[in-house]
């Protein structure tokens, strides 16, 4: 099971969390706070194809709308449905169960272009 | 007091079962009786009964309860809110306007058709471009216009392979939006530290899939790009063409011509610069300037002038067609010909830079207490940063809410997204000097509050006709039956 200490981080704040050749996909407890209170998540759909920081799903907040950029390529297999009934799933529980979404990854070794917790740490450290 | 006046009561909750206002003895009989059954209700709809008194007082104070630029300072950034004056209101409303049929024949529309025939060549004038169609009904749909007539121009050189459009991080929301609804792959790129568009990242994007780079001058962040003649080179090397957004056009008008500075095809809004009214849903205005190489392909008709006669010309076989019923929105062009010809050039440069001064008055006078995102000369508004952590915990749309408290219309807040805990003050060159100073001082008083009593901020405001209200619950969950 994953936490914040054993995803993988991209610098744009999301995180992929690596099952088999399934990443889960969510955003960083940083993302979350600097978002505020999430309103509304628009999820990608199932069986849609990304690439690696392409824009696939936009995350509402009372302050503005984010894009959620894909950490790894591959294709959506699930998305995170309860986000649609308590999008504050992601706010209360970003690396739990306020996951968004879940890639079948083309190409596993993009993970290690990303940061792990500590390296992501530093990024955010003012 | 409020409650015991039962102010704040929806019209809903001041009913009385059977009160009425003036009932006339023809309507006393029901219509249903003259309805087939199918189209009956079963049962009546809840609308509030009220005497014609009291429906007077509830929209009386509803309408005092409205905060209006005729009424105090409006300090939106980006919404160039600056005083519209009274006389363009009586001008664009003269029957010989107001009243004029569109189907009329153009031979009795000569007076509306000279009108907008000048309101062209002004344009044209203050920007250097070669024309101008005054049909787009806002700034976006002036935006779509431009982005439709580079697609034009492309294709009428066999040129299918433009794709793109690029967008910097600094620009106007619509204009990703405006290039994806052209049909066109939105690039986005990131503006270098000081706010302005990084060339090296720009000449990385450029290529020959490019088929515009959408600007916006002076950019959202309030500076001017200041290397706008290499960015234009860059773009025409690529082959691409340059669009500006021309929205905060109140920092330049006067002052520099887009075309000397290699724009293509650009927007103005008649609601912001030429001093037409805006917001509230009112009709807007956003006509589009284009260079010679890129004019055929703008919007037809375009009024003309032969003769001495002015008519409507749609002769023009590689125009996109037409954007708008009719003409544009006549009676906001109107009111941004009164500007025109209100001011000669040397006050149309006065207003710019008394524009730009104010906006660094404020900005100025706030250092050290509300900094500026980037610590450099503004434009024709300001963009500050708050850090909540330095602010005991105090947000950006706290300030903004203490504000009101004070009297101000809240500036823009989280915009541009580039910029943290963005508040954005556009105070524009009608507001005088003492009612800057009174702005300033209630920012202060708020820092000073912030210092002192951080919690009287945060539930702010506490003067208003309803307080803090609940925004999270009410996008999660909007509910809008009572």
């Amino acid at each position: 099971m994953y936490n914040q200490e054993n995803c993988r981080f991209a610098k744009t704040h999301e995180w992929a969390f690596a099952e088999g050749d399934v990443a889960v996909v969510g955003i960083s407890n940083h993302a979350q706070e600097e978002i505020s209170d999430i309103v509304f998540v628009d999820l990608p759909k199932v069986g849609q194809k990304t690439e690696v920081g392409k824009n696939c799903c936009v995350v509402e907040s009372v302050k503005s709308a984010s894009e959620i950029y894909a950490p790894v390529s591959g294709e959506i297999v699930e998305v995170n449905e309860a986000l649609n009934a308590d999008p504050a799933l992601v706010n209360r529980e970003p690396h739990g169960n306020g996951w968004l979404f879940k890639i079948k990854m083309a190409n596993p070794a993009e993970l290690d272009n990303l940061l792990d917790f500590n390296a992501y740490q530093a990024t955010i450290a003012k | 007091m409020d409650e015991i006046l039962q102010h704040n009561q929806l019209s809903i909750e001041k009913s009385h079962c059977g009160r009425r206002g003036v009932q006339f003895e023809q309507t006393q009989q029901h219509a249903s009786a003259y309805l087939p059954q199918s189209c009956l209700r079963k049962t009546a709809p809840n609308l509030p009964e009220l005497s014609e008194f009291d429906t007077v007082r509830h929209f009386t104070r509803l309408s005092q309860l409205n905060y209006s630029l005729d009424g105090q300072f409006y300090p939106l950034g980006s919404c160039t809110m600056k005083y519209n004056p009274k006389a363009y209101d009586v001008l664009s409303v003269l029957p010989q306007f107001a009243q004029a049929h569109p189907f009329a024949p153009q031979s009795a529309l000569q007076g509306t058709l000279r009108a907008l025939y000048e309101l062209q060549e002004g344009l044209k004038a203050i920007t250097g471009l070669a024309a101008f169609t005054l049909q787009p009904a806002a700034g976006a749909h002036g935006e779509l216009t431009g982005i439709l007539t580079v697609r034009a121009y492309h294709e009428s050189r066999k040129d299918f392979e433009r794709c793109e459009v690029i967008v910097p991080d600094t620009a106007h929301g619509t204009n990703p939006a405006t290039a994806n609804m052209a049909g066109y792959t939105v690039v986005n790129i990131k503006s270098g530290p000081d706010g302005c568009v990084d060339l090296e990242a720009l000449q990385a994007t450029l290529s020959n899939k490019t088929a515009a780079v959408m600007l916006t001058v002076p950019n959202t962040v309030g500076l001017f790009e200041k290397n706008i003649r290499q960015i234009a080179e860059l773009v025409h090397k690529a082959g691409a063409l340059l669009y500006m957004d021309g929205a905060n056009f109140n920092a330049l008008i006067g002052l520099a011509k887009p075309a000397d500075f290699g724009v293509d095809v650009m927007h103005l809004n008649l609601h912001k610069t030429f001093a037409a009214p805006h917001g509230g849903g009112g009709p807007g205005s956003g006509p589009v300037g284009a260079a010679a190489h890129v004019a055929k392909f703008l919007p037809k008709p375009f009024v003309v002038k032969e003769n001495g006669v002015y008519k409507l010309e749609a002769d023009r076989a590689e125009s996109i067609g037409k954007m708008k019923a009719f003409y544009g929105n006549a009676a906001v062009c109107l009111r941004g010909l009164c500007y025109l010809k209100q001011f000669d050039a040397t006050t149309l440069k006065t207003i710019a830079e008394k524009a730009i001064l104010n906006a660094n008055y404020v900005r100025a006078k706030l250092k050290g207490k509300f900094n500026a995102f980037f610590d450099t000369n503004c434009m024709h508004e300001c963009v500050l940063s708050i850090d909540p952590h330095a602010m005991n915990g105090v947000h950006t749309s706290d300030v903004a809410k203490r504000l009101l408290d004070y009297g101000f219309y809240a500036p823009t807040i989280y915009f541009p997204l580039i910029v943290p805990e963005a508040m954005m003050i556009e105070p524009t060159e009608t507001e005088s000097k003492e009612m800057l100073d009174a702005f300033v001082t209630a920012l202060e008083k708020i820092y000073d509050e912030i210092q002192t009593n951080p919690e009287l901020v945060k539930a702010a405001p506490h003067t208003q006709c309803v307080e803090r209200i609940d925004e999270v619950s009410a996008a999660r969950q909007p509910n809008l039956r009572w």
